[in-house]
């Protein structure tokens, strides 16, 4: 291992993906995007299995159906779609920045310092209502209709 | 692969989820929702809708695009969070090695199974 590559070493460890510090509302939202990635990425790989059952047909098909059939799926099921709507929202978020959009134009640090994360605020807030009412609609579908 | 290219084609995998998946979890989460608007059609996860749209080429080819785009687009991302851990070079080059086989081993059997039922 090269020195310069020690350097880069990650000391914080698992705990720099949790404690937010100083970093505020959008290295929470950092958590959860890996948090909702990786169960979603679980849950995916599950899900090609469930639905290779349908080369044995409608039957087979029916059966798998049947056998996921209780509350604790249906509300595995529930936490993916809202997994779901939180990654993708916070993820167009998070292409719009990586473009440099909606930060602004580069400013010399002057008080009182608004920086790019403040700037795309308003953002991140809108992505999460329409996350919020994605999850409300969702929710409804599951458990009222 | 440069890390650039990798990257951008997880962006790329990333808009192509978007929609698919948007519109999968719409057909199959929201078909109550989308049953007041009159889109309902072929919805839900009830037999004869599930086999009615893998008879339909272009829910087969969806399957097929999104089924590629998200294993890359997931376990390019579960790639990234291990790198974090700064591992040895070995384990880099393992993790790759492991990631690539075991996302094209499911791609190629997720895969068969969409082509397989759409032409049964």
């Amino acid at each position: 291992m090269s020195a310069e590559r020690k350097i880069q070493r990650n000391k914080l460890g698992l705990k720099g993906w949790v404690i937010a510090g100083r970093y505020g509302l959008e290295r929470y939202a950092y958590t959860l995007h890996r948090i909702t990635g990786l169960g979603i990425l679980l849950y995916f790989i599950m899900h090609i299995f469930v639905t290779g059952s349908r080369l044995g047909g409608e039957h087979a098909w029916e059966a798998v159906l049947k056998s996921l059939e209780n509350p604790f799926f249906k509300f595995g099921e529930f936490l993916v779609f809202l997994a779901f709507a939180f990654h993708a929202l916070n993820g167009i978020r998070l292409v719009i920045a990586e473009l440099g959009l909606m930060m602004g134009k580069p400013q010399r640090p002057i008080f009182p310092y608004v920086n790019s994360v403040r700037r795309q605020r308003p953002l991140f807030i809108v992505v999460m209502i329409v996350a919020a009412i994605i999850v409300i609609l969702g929710g409804a579908d599951f458990y009222l209709l | 692969m440069r890390e650039s290219t990798l990257w951008m084609l997880n962006l790329i995998a990333g808009a192509v989820i978007l929609v698919l998946l948007g519109v999968h979890m719409a057909i199959m989460h929201l078909d109550a929702v989308l049953g007041f608007v009159g889109l309902a059609a072929n919805s839900g996860v009830e037999a004869s809708a599930v086999f009615a749209r893998s008879k339909q080429a272009l829910f087969m080819a969806s399957y097929i695009i999104l089924l590629g785009a998200a294993l890359y687009h997931g376990l390019y991302g579960l790639r990234n969070i291990l790198f974090e851990l700064t591992l040895s070079r070995g384990a880099e080059k393992f993790i790759n090695w492991f990631f690539i086989v075991a996302g094209l081993a499911l791609f190629v059997y997720g895969g068969y199974v969409a082509v397989a039922v759409f032409q049964s």
